[in-house]
């Protein structure tokens, strides 16, 4: 149980990284964000985000992901979150077996 | 507007049971991290200082990646800054619903800001005020569990090979695409959806990596402000 030099600075510039990137909202004035075309996309950020984050991870990474992807959009639509995230478990466990 | 002890305890309750699942899907990951930092000759201490201190999980695997002998600290700082850059777009965008926040809370409260806890966020802010209790509530076990199960990775060793061959990865993506979709009914939902995951994959096939994710979400942002839809 012992912290190197050497990796406790690399620790901490990881650390001071994050945090900048973390904290970078606080420098949005309030009333910038809420008006017009500015507002609008701040409307969007969250679905914009997501699906930045998840449409490579779906669609390219072979079809077994890209088929636990679509059973998971279609269990989204009508079931609750759990059971989404379990059937979703389950289509890529299942399709990356038989691909 | 001080919320009554009942309420502020109901929110943190309900907090916890939201990233529930989160927790349960992240705990494996982090019991690898662990497993590998073994073979990069990080300590347990060090391992989990890292989990404790940068707390997000992608960057940290990147970081095992190109862990060396003796670490090169600019570089990690450098890869985890270009990893972990989206934060900073989910944090312009949380910010907005942190109105209900003490003001020295705020930072406190973007410190713990992880992709899930992010999208769980916004999610609950666009159906009801966020409240700083409901975040705790949702924070505090996330945290708790990384950091210690890191740590038992790392005491433990590998365990868990591949969490990605039991489908495990799936978790978050599940849980990604079902917040998505429950922003379904506002207006130029579909632009900005065809925008960003469009763009998003294209910047991934052509340049590997955590670009595609900022490139595709301003394309999104910037879909919704200038493409079809509503009058302004």
């Amino acid at each position: 149980m012992s912290v190197s030099p050497d990796a406790l600075l690399a620790i901490l510039a990881m650390a001071a990284a994050t945090v900048a990137c973390r904290l970078a909202g606080l420098v949005l004035p309030a009333r910038l964000a809420t008006t017009g075309r500015l507002g609008r996309a701040f409307e969007a950020m969250p679905v914009a985000i997501l699906s930045a984050i998840v449409a490579p991870l779906l669609l390219t990474h072979g079809p077994a992901d890209a088929l636990a992807g679509l059973v998971v959009v279609g269990a989204s639509l009508r079931l609750p979150l759990t059971a989404v995230i379990l059937l979703g478990i389950a289509a890529a466990a299942g399709f990356r077996a038989l691909f | 507007m001080t919320p009554s002890p009942q309420t502020a305890w109901a929110d943190f309750r309900a907090g916890v049971f939201t990233t529930l699942p989160a927790i349960l899907a992240a705990v494996p990951f982090a019991l690898l991290l662990g497993a590998l930092s073994q073979g990069k000759g990080l300590t347990v201490a060090e391992i989990g200082l890292m989990s404790a201190l940068v707390f997000a999980g992608a960057s940290q695997f990147v970081a095992l990646d190109i862990w060396g002998a003796p670490p090169v600290w600019w570089l990690l700082g450098l890869t985890a800054l270009v990893v972990n850059l989206r934060h900073a777009l989910m944090s312009l965008s949380l910010v907005r619903h942190l109105g209900g926040f003490p003001k020295a809370l705020r930072p406190l409260a973007l410190l713990f800001m992880v992709d899930e806890v992010w999208a769980f966020a916004e999610a609950r802010a666009a159906k009801q005020p966020l409240t700083p209790a409901f975040y705790a509530g949702m924070v505090v076990f996330f945290y708790l569990s990384w950091v210690l199960a890191t740590m038992a990775g790392a005491v433990a060793g590998s365990l868990l090979r591949e969490p990605e061959s039991l489908g495990l990865d799936f978790a978050f993506l599940a849980i990604f695409v079902f917040l998505i979709l429950g922003f379904r009914a506002r207006p130029g939902f579909g632009v900005t959806l065809a925008a960003s995951a469009g763009t998003a994959v294209l910047v991934h096939l052509l340049l590997p990596g955590a670009w595609s994710i900022m490139a595709g979400a301003v394309a999104g942002m910037a879909a919704a402000a200038f493409g079809p839809g509503r009058g302004s």
